[in-house]
């Protein structure tokens, strides 16, 4: 049986749990669908979260991905979690700006500034 | 040997998701060979998956008995994509922009923004079904009705 590559790293770091997306370009809707399913099984686990979701492994992305990120923060928000992105680069970052998700999402530069200011989970 | 003599196209793929990665595999290197910058390639790259998972979702409603037809163009000055399903048509004036208002927190609706973003001409069929794209490596200037209109 082939190897199931994961598609997301998990750490745990002070009032944070940081969720690194592995591949590179996330794009098929089979890959979505799979890490909806990873990353709310993360958020499930905890009753209210820090998220950080890191991009610094992200070169391309559709706006399929947006959409689950939006699904991600309502989930984390009804659950009076926190969400914040961080490491995203210029190419991607463009495409939040055009979409004005820049003023729904809060975006950091690095894990330690998204790590800054993150109240104690529950 | 890669040319860089202008190329005209056409792929028809069945109309499912995961068919984008046989047609991007086909055009981008040839945007490569026709020295398109990386923000082009980019750029191209993310209308395509765009526009053709919209003609899958949207033109063909998820039938995978229907098919997607891709033509293309690529010359040293510009590529020009024609992405046609087999659906009943839509009007683009029809969808909500989703920057503003509660379309800020859809999960979907950003494709045509993203795609009128990219690049330089997005027009669609008057039927609907077919939506034609250029992307300049050189930016003309372009009046509105030029950009983004009805055929």
């Amino acid at each position: 049986m082939a190897a199931i590559k994961p598609n997301i790293s998990v750490e745990y770091a002070g009032n944070a749990t940081i969720i690194g997306f592995t591949d590179e370009k996330i794009l098929e809707e089979k890959d979505i669908n799979a890490l909806q399913k990873s990353i709310m099984s993360v958020i499930e686990q905890a009753e209210r979260i820090n998220l950080i979701l890191d991009f610094g492994n992200v070169r391309f992305l559709s706006s399929a991905v947006l959409g689950l990120l939006i699904r991600i923060s309502k989930r984390i928000y009804e659950r009076n979690g926190q969400l914040k992105l961080c490491n995203i680069n210029p190419k991607i970052y463009e495409i939040f700006k055009i979409t004005r998700l820049t003023k729904t999402f809060d975006i950091y530069n690095d894990i330690e500034t998204a790590s800054e200011g993150l109240s104690q989970p529950n | 040997m890669a040319s860089e003599a202008p190329i005209n196209c056409s792929i028809v793929v069945d109309s499912k998701s995961s068919a984008i990665v046989e047609v991007c595999k086909e055009i981008l290197p040839k945007l490569e060979e026709h020295k398109f910058d990386k923000d082009d390639i980019f750029a191209v790259h993310l209308t395509l998956e765009e526009a053709f998972l919209n003609a899958v979702k949207h033109g063909n409603k998820m039938d995978p008995t229907k098919k997607v037809k891709i033509d293309y163009s690529v010359t040293l000055e510009k590529v020009e994509i024609t992405i046609t399903d087999e659906g009943a048509g839509f009007d683009p004036e029809s969808v909500d922009d989703p920057r503003f208002g509660d379309g800020l927190y859809e999960p979907g609706g950003r494709g045509l923004l993203l795609m009128n973003s990219y690049m330089d001409i997005v027009k669609y069929s008057e039927h609907g079904n077919a939506v034609h794209m250029v992307r300049y490596k050189e930016k003309p200037h372009l009046t509105n009705d030029q950009s983004q209109t009805h055929v």
